[in-house]
C-alpha cells in the first residue's frame, strides 16, 4: 500500500477521520463512485432487484446478458409464506445477434414463453444496461403483453450505469406505484403498510406478529413476503411505516402524496429502537387501546430479553465495532445497539448513506470514530487496523475481509441466517456477535493462521 | 416446497430459466486473479464488478479483489475512455499492483469502446503493466470469458526470444485452486519443469496469516507468462476452455500444444501422466503408481454400489465431460449431461465417449438451464446429481442426492481447497459419490435391512 492509509485523493472527502476532517462541510456522499476503486457498491439493476425479489408471487425477467440474471438468483434469503415463483431465475439470456437486431422479439416470446408455464399476476421486466443502447422499447413490449394477457407486466428501467443503487431503489419504488395505484383511490381501512422490511430470515414475521399483539392490522407488506393481491391493497392503509428508510422513502413520500397516506420511521433493530417504534407507532395509530397494549407488551418484552441480554452483556462489554452495511438507517440502528450492549462503534461506513445520515451517525459516535462513505476493503482494513475493532457487521464481501485479519464477523445483510429485528433478533444479534467474537476458534488460531511458520 | 417446474416440456426459445453459465467477465476476473499482483479491472457499470466479487467470494469464501471503472450515464453516451485512464492511474497510485488486467462488459462492447487506443494513450507508470481483453457478456459464457483473459495475457506479454526454457506450458481449464495445486503437485514429482497459467492457487487460497494481503502469494508472474513464448510444449487440459489459448500461444510464439480433457477419472489422468511423461521422459516414479493403484483398489472395493446407476452431470462443459468419464469409470450411467456454455462440440464429445463406454440412452445438450434438466428428470429420474449449488433446488424436489462438483458451490466449505484432478482427485470423488449413494441406502432402506457392514 503506497498511502498510509490507502485514501485516493478524490476519496478524503467521502472520509471523516481526526487527520482529515475538520472543514465542517460533512461527508461527501450520494455521489459516483471514483473510477478505479475497488468499491463495495453494486449498482442500479442490483438496487431495483433486491426490492422487488422478495414480492413471491412476482415473475422477474432479467432482459439482458446471462450475467446479471445468474447473479440475482435468489440473491437474498427472503422467506415466503406461500409463493416461491420468485426463487427461480428468469432471463432473455441476450446473444450477439439480439443485441445487433434488438432485443424486442424476444423479450415478447420471453413474457409468451412464461405465460405458457405459468399464471403470474404481475411480471417485472428488468432493462439492464444494454438494453436502453440498443434501443429496445420495453415500455411497448410491456403495453402490448398486458393487453394480450390481462395481467400487469412492469418495466423496471434498471440499466447499471444510471445512477447508484440507489437509484435503482426508485425505480424498484416506480414499479411498485405502478402496480398497486388504483384508478380511483379506494375507501380506508384501519391498518398499516411496512415499507423496506425484504423478510430476511423470517423478520416480516416478527414484526407482524408484534403488530398483531398491540392490535394493528397490517395491509401489506413491501417487499417482504408480499403477494401481488396484498400490495394492491396497500393505498387503503392510514399509515406507512418505514424501516428501511434508504430504499423506501421515495415510495412513502410517493404515497403520502398519492394516496393521503402519512409515514413515520421506524427500525426494529435492537431493544431501544423496537420498543420506540412499537410505542410510535401506536401513538400514530392513535387509540388508547393500541397505546396500552404496546406499552403492556413492551414492558413484557424487556424484562423477558433483559436478562438474556445481561449474560452475553458480560462477554460483550467495552469491545470495540466496526460497521459497514448498505443504508445509513440500519447503521444507525447497529450503533445504538451496540452501545446496548456495552459496545463502542469505531469505525462506520455505509454504500448509501444521505447526508442526514451521516450528521445522526457523527452524532452518535465518539469524536475519533471513522466514518466513511463508499469504502474500499484497503481502508476498510486500514481503519479496522487502526482502530482495532474486535468485530466487523458487513456483507458477504466484508466477511473474509474480516476473517483474514482475524477480526470476528456478523453479517447483518443478505446472508443473515437468523432473524435480527425485534427483541428475539436482538438476542439472535447478540448471540452471534458473542459466538463470532468469543469462538474457540480463535484459541486456535491466536497466533495467527500460521503459528509454527 | 421450491417446485415450480412442470412436467410437460413447452417450446422455449427466449427464454432461460435457471441457468448453468453465468457472463464471460466473471471468467476473465477469475483468470486475473491467478496472475501475482495483478489487479482485475471491469471496465463497466459498478455492479459488474460488485456481482463478480460476490459470486466468487461466495464460491471461494476469500477476499476476490477487482476494481470498476463506474461507468455514469456520460461514460455510456461520450465512451468510457476517461474512466479508464482515471481508473488506471487511480489503481497505479492507491492499490499500486505490478499489473492491471482490463476486461470488458456488455455495455463498454456495445458502445464500441476501443480498449487498445485508451491503453496505448494512458499514462501507465515505468514498469507497471496493463493488458485488456474483450469479454461482451453476450457471447459465450464465463468459460469463454476465462480463456479470452488468458489469450489476452499472451497477446499483451508472451514472447519468443529464441532461447527455448525447456519448460511445459499448462493451461488447467477452469478448475479450482486445490487442482491447480494437484497439477502442479504432479508435474513436479514427474520432473517437468512448467509455467502455469493461470494459478489461482495460493490466492483464492490463500492462508489465514492474520493480515490481509490484496495481493496474495500465489499466482503466475509475469515474467513467467512472457517466458511462455520460450515453452517446449504446451499442454491444453480441458479442450473446450484451453485449446483457444494454446492455440493463440502456438499462433504467436510457435509453441506446438496437445489438448487433453480435464484430468478427471482414470483414463483422463492417465492421459495427463503420459503427457508428461512423454516431455521429461523421466519414468513414472513409483509415488504416482501407488496413487493409481490405491484408485483401482477403491473402485474394485465399492464397484457394487456405483454400478448402474443413474446419474445427471450439469456444469462447464469440460468439467462435465470428466464427470461423465469417472461415473462411466464407476459403472455408472451418465443419463444426462448439460452445460450452459453454448458450442455443439460438447455434445459430440459426449457422444464419443458414450459410445467408447457403449452406452446407450443418454442425452448431452449445450446451452441447456437447470429448469430443463429437471424436467427431464421429472419424466425419467436419476439416483444422483453432480454439480454445483443451484441444483440443491432440484435435488430437493425430486429428492435425489446431490453430490457438489464444479462451479459454483455457494453452501459449502471447504471444497476448492481439494483436487477432483489426478488420481488423489478421483480417489476423493469416489468417496464423495459413494458417501451420498451409501448415505442414502441407510437413510431410506426398510428396518430388516439395515446394514452394518457395506
Amino acid at each position: 500500500m503506497k498511502n498510509e492509509h490507502a485514501i485516493l485523493p478524490e476519496r478524503t472527502q467521502s472520509i471523516r477521520f481526526s487527520e482529515c476532517s475538520g472543514d465542517g462541510s460533512g461527508i461527501k456522499c450520494e455521489s459516483e463512485s471514483v473510477s478505479g476503486a475497488v468499491s463495495q457498491r453494486a449498482c442500479v439493476f442490483c438496487g431495483a432487484r433486491v426490492v422487488l425479489n422478495p414480492i413471491t408471487d412476482a415473475f422477474h425477467i432479467v432482459h439482458g446478458p446471462i450475467g446479471c440474471a445468474s447473479y440475482t438468483w435468489d440473491i437474498r434469503g427472503s422467506l415466503s409464506s406461500g409463493e416461491d415463483g420468485y426463487r427461480n431465475s428468469y432471463s432473455t439470456d441476450l446473444r450477439e445477434k439480439d443485441v445487433i437486431f434488438g432485443g424486442e422479439k424476444k423479450l415478447a416470446a420471453a413474457i409468451d414463453e412464461v405465460m405458457a408455464i405459468h399464471s403470474p399476476k404481475v411480471i417485472f421486466i428488468y432493462a439492464t444496461c444494454i438494453v436502453g443502447i440498443i434501443g429496445d422499447d420495453i415500455d411497448a413490449i410491456c403495453r402490448n403483453a398486458e393487453e394480450k394477457y390481462g395481467i400487469r407486466v412492469i418495466p423496471v428501467k434498471s440499466p447499471g450505469f444510471s445512477g447508484t443503487k440507489k437509484t435503482g431503489y426508485k425505480m424498484a419504488c416506480n414499479a411498485i406505484m405502478n402496480l398497486i395505484t388504483p384508478v380511483e383511490l379506494p375507501e380506508k381501512t384501519v391498518g398499516v403498510n411496512i415499507l423496506g422490511d425484504f423478510n430476511l430470515a423470517g423478520e416480516m414475521w416478527i414484526i407482524k406478529n408484534y403488530l398483531r399483539k398491540i392490535g394493528v392490522t397490517v395491509v401489506a407488506n413491501i417487499t417482504g413476503d408480499a403477494q401481488v393481491d396484498d400490495l394492491k391493497n396497500a393505498p387503503t392503509a392510514q399509515l406507512n411505516l418505514v424501516q428501511c428508510a434508504g430504499s423506501m422513502t421515495y415510495l412513502a413520500k410517493q404515497m403520502e402524496e398519492v394516496f393521503d397516506i402519512p409515514f413515520i420511521k421506524v427500525s426494529f433493530f435492537g431493544v431501544l429502537d423496537t420498543s420506540e417504534s412499537l410505542l410510535r407507532i401506536a401513538y400514530a395509530v392513535g387509540n388508547t387501546d393500541t397505546i396500552q397494549k404496546a406499552k403492556a407488551f413492551i414492558e413484557e418484552e424487556k424484562n423477558r430479553v433483559t436478562p438474556l441480554l445481561n449474560k452475553y452483556k458480560k462477554n460483550l462489554e467495552g469491545k470495540k465495532a466496526a460497521i459497514y452495511v448498505g443504508g445509513g438507517f440500519k447503521a444507525i440502528s447497529l450503533i445504538r445497539q451496540f452501545s446496548e450492549f456495552g459496545m463502542k462503534t469505531v469505525m462506520v461506513g455505509t454504500q448509501t448513506g444521505s447526508k442526514e445520515d451521516y450528521e445522526m451517525i457523527q452524532h452518535l459516535v465518539d469524536d475519533d470514530a471513522i466514518i466513511l462513505d463508499d469504502a474500499n476493503p484497503a481502508e476498510l482494513e486500514s481503519f479496522m487496523k487502526k482502530m482495532g475493532a474486535d468485530i466487523l457487521v458487513g456483507g458477504v464481501k466484508e466477511r473474509p475481509l474480516a476473517y483474514k485479519l482475524g477480526i470476528a464477523f456478523c453479517d447483518h445483510n443478505h446472508e443473515r441466517k437468523r432473524p435480527l429485528a425485534g427483541y428475539e433478533g436482538t438476542l439472535n444479534f447478540a448471540s452471534e456477535i458473542n459466538l463470532s467474537m468469543n469462538s474457540p476458534v480463535w484459541e486456535t488460531i491466536s497466533q495467527g493462521g500460521m503459528k509454527y511458520v | 416446497m421450491l417446485d415450480l417446474t412442470p412436467k410437460e416440456q413447452s417450446e422455449r426459445s427466449a427464454l432461460r430459466i435457471n441457468p448453468i453459465k453465468t457472463c464471460q467477465p466473471v471468467g476473465a476476473m477469475y483468470a486475473a486473479l491467478g496472475v501475482h499482483a495483478c489487479m482485475p479491472h471491469s471496465h463497466g457499470s459498478q455492479g459488474c464488478c460488485s456481482f463478480h466479487r460476490m459470486f466468487l467470494t461466495r464460491h471461494f469464501k476469500d477476499p476476490a479483489i477487482a476494481s470498476s471503472s463506474s461507468f455514469t450515464e456520460g461514460a455510456s453516451v461520450f465512451g468510457g475512455g476517461a474512466n479508464l485512464k482515471t481508473a488506471i492511474k487511480n489503481i497505479f497510485d492507491i492499490y499500486d499492483p505490478e499489473i492491471i488486467a482490463v476486461h470488458t462488459t456488455c455495455l463498454s462492447e456495445t458502445i464500441g469502446d476501443d480498449l487498445v487506443g485508451y491503453i496505448n494513450d494512458a499514462k501507465i507508470p515505468e514498469g507497471k503493466i496493463v493488458v485488456h481483453t474483450n469479454t461482451p457478456s453476450y457471447v459465450g459464457s464465463h468459460i469463454t470469458g476465462y480463456y479470452n483473459m488468458i489469450t489476452g495475457f499472451i497477446k499483451y506479454l508472451a514472447e519468443a526470444t529464441g532461447e527455448k526454457n525447456n519448460k511445459l506450458a499448462l493451461f488447467p481449464g477452469f478448475v479450482n485452486p486445490g487442482d491447480m495445486r494437484e497439477m502442479k503437485r504432479l508435474m513436479t514429482i514427474m520432473g517437468v519443469e512448467y509455467i502455469m497459467l493461470p494459478d489461482t492457487s495460493g490466492v483464492m487460497d490463500a492462508p489465514m496469516t492474520g493480515s490481509y494481503n490484496m495481493y496474495p502469494k500465489g499466482g503466475t508472474t509475469v515474467s513467467d507468462i512472457k517466458d511462455l513464448g520460450n515453452c517446449e510444449l504446451t499442454l491444453a487440459l480441458g479442450e473446450l476452455t484451453s485449446e483457444f489459448p494454446a492455440n493463440f500461444l502456438e499462433k504467436k510464439c510457435k509453441v506446438p500444444y496437445k489438448t487433453l480433457p480435464l484430468p478427471i477419472g482414470v483414463e483422463n489422468t492417465d492421459a495427463f501422466v503420459m503427457a508428461l511423461n512423454h516431455f521429461s521422459k523421466n519414468e513414472v516414479p513409483y509415488e504416482i503408481e501407488e496413487e493409481r493403484g490405491q484408485l483401482m483398489d477403491i473402485l474394485l472395493d465399492s464397484h457394487q454400489y456405483t454400478y448402474n446407476k443413474s446419474v445427471a452431470i450439469y456444469g462447464d462443459p469440460d468439467t462435465v465431460l470428466g464427470m461423465a468419464e469417472i461415473t462411466m469409470e464407476m459403472g455408472m450411467i451418465p443419463k444426462y449431461l448439460v452445460t450452459g456454455t453454448p458450442g455443439k462440440i460438447f455434445e459430440e464429445k459426449a457422444k464419443i465417449l458414450f459410445d467408447k463406454f457403449g452406452i446407450e440412452g443418454c442425452v448431452a445438450k449445450s446451452a441447456a438451464d437447470l429448469f430443463e434438466l429437471h424436467q427431464w428428470i421429472k419424466n425419467d429420474s436419476v439416483d444422483l446429481l453432480i454439480g454445483g449449488t443451484h441444483g440443491k433446488y432440484v435435488a430437493r424436489a425430486e429428492d435425489i442426492p446431490l453430490v457438489r462438483v464444479g462451479f459454483p458451490i455457494i453452501d459449502r466449505y471447504v471444497h476448492s481447497y481439494l483436487p477432483i484432478v489426478g488420481y488423489k482427485g478421483a480417489i476423493r470423488l469416489a468417496e464423495l459419490i459413494l458417501n451420498a449413494l451409501m448415505d442414502r441406502q441407510d437413510r431410506d432402506c426398510e428396518d430388516e435391512d439395515m446394514e452394518m457392514v457395506m
